[in-house]
């Protein structure tokens, strides 16, 4: 089932980066051109998307925005994974109150709405890329963070941690060689998780108009200019952004998952030792 | 159990607000902007000192962030440019809407959770089953926002069933039937963006339920199929329902701010992206602050009904 459900996803992942990646390389057409004498086409062998109000083609439209949405959901889920997996470890080496008081901060974050910060941060810093990454990333280490700590609480217990305190290992060693590493499976399966919730927080800024400039391709802005598009007909604005969109989002769920199961498998056999 | 977590909130409102100040602090947005809107371009250098000096604008940002909270707990919410009238005014006219459209949809979701969670566990592999769970995995990959779009292509223009925009339609007064025919679609769409996650959990915890001890036990003493799912194994598999809707409300938040910005609701949320969009400071960082209490306090409230309805968990655990 796992197995499946990893192929499944790898495959279509693949299948969708090589059409982000390829098609605006091999059309060798800039998505920004417009041409307001072919705007709002339905779908046909020239356009096999259609092309928006502003006459930029959805084929390769569609890709580019695929690709920074994707990028910028790499590169959230990264930074939250290294914030998170570092004050996961730091508070549960740590223990005591700074552990206490850590963990209250993971809840509080927790119970703030994302979103809502987001779209604070991102109005006060107006079309900042910069802006859009610390907003998502500063609210989705917590997950990464509370997985983090309780895989390290249980590993700090194990024999070898035991055998190099023992053979007089220093705090910091122990941590980055024994303690680390065994919890970093479960952080990047945390960290692939993660990638659809960054997706859909940076289109949501995107499509509220705080995120990117709506000349610059995400699936966001695409949806975005779709919402116009729709009353005059243009259903193909939708479907397509919107396909991609969903597309990605399930296949880095399915792999998610995939990966879990898999991580997780040799823990519950060794339980049952 | 319930002061600690109430205890907890205050930290966290008051971190939020902090934040939302230092933020303003920090970005290149000049507060006299968000105040004086196109006239910021026109106003001379000294009309512009003069204003900062009477909005307090030039002190730092933090006896700012003071003077806001101090007028704040006197009840003085400051005035939202945008809408041009103070933030109070724009709270007590779009509150209402925000409320009946977010119950209304809250509704719609519960109901529809346990009566098809319920129905597809207990006819696990039934053709309901077979449509609505794979179903529900295809809605939690489409953002809210998508799924309201899809809804105003098909109902609204494609089939033109249902209005798509506003809490009347152009020029008709305010009326029942009006608004009830204005909420259908949004309300739909809100519901419909939490239904996959409070679904599958219904579904899933009744299917665990269904395997435990006192369900065979009650199934053994012949009892008939449906008593044994509603009154046995359904009552065990609700309490982690109510832990996830308490857990859900900040999405639910997240929700309310795209349907209603996708519908044009005139709702607080729907303020929350217009005062984003203008810099409108005053009702920015008086909305997110509320919003924050808002969801604090509900989970609270979630948690409280958790202990309550489950004998089990003790009270200060």
């Amino acid at each position: 089932m796992g197995d499946r459900r990893l192929v499944v996803g790898v495959t279509v992942l693949a299948g969708l980066a090589a059409y982000a990646v390829l098609v605006p390389w091999v059309a060798g057409v800039d998505d920004r051109v417009t041409d307001f004498a072919a705007a709002r086409q339905a779908p046909s062998w020239a356009h096999l998307f259609g092309t928006d109000s502003a006459g930029r083609d959805l084929f390769v439209r569609t890709a580019a925005g695929l690709r920074v949405s994707l990028l910028i959901a790499a590169v959230c889920a990264v930074l939250s994974t290294v914030i998170g997996a570092l004050v996961g470890a730091l508070s549960a080496v740590a223990g005591g109150w700074v552990d206490r008081l850590t963990m209250r901060v993971v809840d509080g974050v927790n119970a703030v709405p994302h979103l809502l910060l987001g779209i604070v941060l991102v109005a006060l810093f107006r079309g900042s890329l910069v802006a859009i990454i610390a907003s998502i990333a500063l609210t989705h280490w917590t997950q990464v963070a509370r997985i983090v700590r309780s895989e390290v609480l249980s590993l700090r217990d194990r024999p070898h941690v035991d055998a190099a305190v023992l053979g007089g290992a220093t705090r910091w060693r122990v941590v980055h060689r024994h303690l680390l590493p065994a919890a970093l499976p479960q952080a990047l399966v945390a960290a692939v998780l993660l990638l659809p919730h960054a997706v859909w927080h940076e289109s949501t800024l995107s499509f509220l108009g705080l995120g990117l400039p709506p000349h610059r391709a995400s699936l966001g802005t695409l949806l975005e200019e779709a919402r116009s598009s729709l009353l005059l007909g243009g259903w193909w604005t939708l479907v397509f952004p919107a396909l991609g969109l969903v597309l990605a989002t399930l296949a880095v769920a399915a792999v998610g998952s995939g990966l879990r199961d898999r991580v997780a498998l040799p823990r519950r056999a060794e339980a049952t030792l | 159990m319930a002061r600690r977590r109430l205890l907890f909130a205050v930290p966290v409102v008051l971190a939020v607000s902090v934040g939302v100040f230092a933020a303003a602090a920090a970005s290149p947005f000049d507060p006299l902007a968000g105040y004086l809107g196109d006239r910021y371009l026109t106003a001379s250098q000294e009309a512009q000192a003069k204003l900062a000096e009477q909005l307090g604008t030039d002190r730092p940002w933090f006896e700012q962030y003071l003077s806001w909270l101090g007028h704040l707990v006197t009840g003085d919410l400051g005035t939202s440019r945008s809408f041009g009238q103070p933030v109070a005014d724009v709270l007590a006219e779009r509150l209402p809407w925000t409320l009946l459209l977010v119950a209304v949809s809250l509704v719609i979701a519960v109901v529809l959770a346990l009566g098809l969670g319920t129905w597809t566990a207990a006819r696990r592999g039934g053709w309901v089953d077979r449509l609505v769970t794979p179903g529900c995995l295809l809605l939690q990959g489409l953002p809210p926002f998508v799924v309201a779009l899809g809804a105003v292509a098909l109902f609204g223009i494609g089939l033109a069933w249902l209005p798509v925009a506003g809490l009347t339609d152009a020029g008709a007064d305010l009326s029942v039937g009006q608004v009830a025919r204005h909420l259908v679609l949004p309300a739909l769409v809100l519901a419909l963006s939490q239904l996959p996650w409070l679904l599958l959990n219904v579904r899933q915890s009744l299917l665990r339920a269904l395997t435990e001890d006192h369900v065979t036990g009650a199934r053994s003493r012949g009892l008939a199929e449906r008593t044994v799912v509603a009154r046995h194994a359904l009552p065990t598999a609700l309490l982690p329902f109510v832990t996830l809707l308490g857990a859900r409300l900040p999405e639910l938040v997240v929700g309310a701010v795209l349907v209603e910005e996708v519908f044009s609701w005139p709702g607080l949320a729907q303020a929350v992206v217009t005062s984003a969009t203008e810099l409108d400071f005053p009702l920015l960082a008086f909305l997110t602050l509320l919003t924050t209490v808002a969801v604090l306090v509900g989970s609270l409230i979630a948690d409280v009904a958790y202990v309550l309805l489950d004998p089990r968990v003790a009270a200060d655990g």
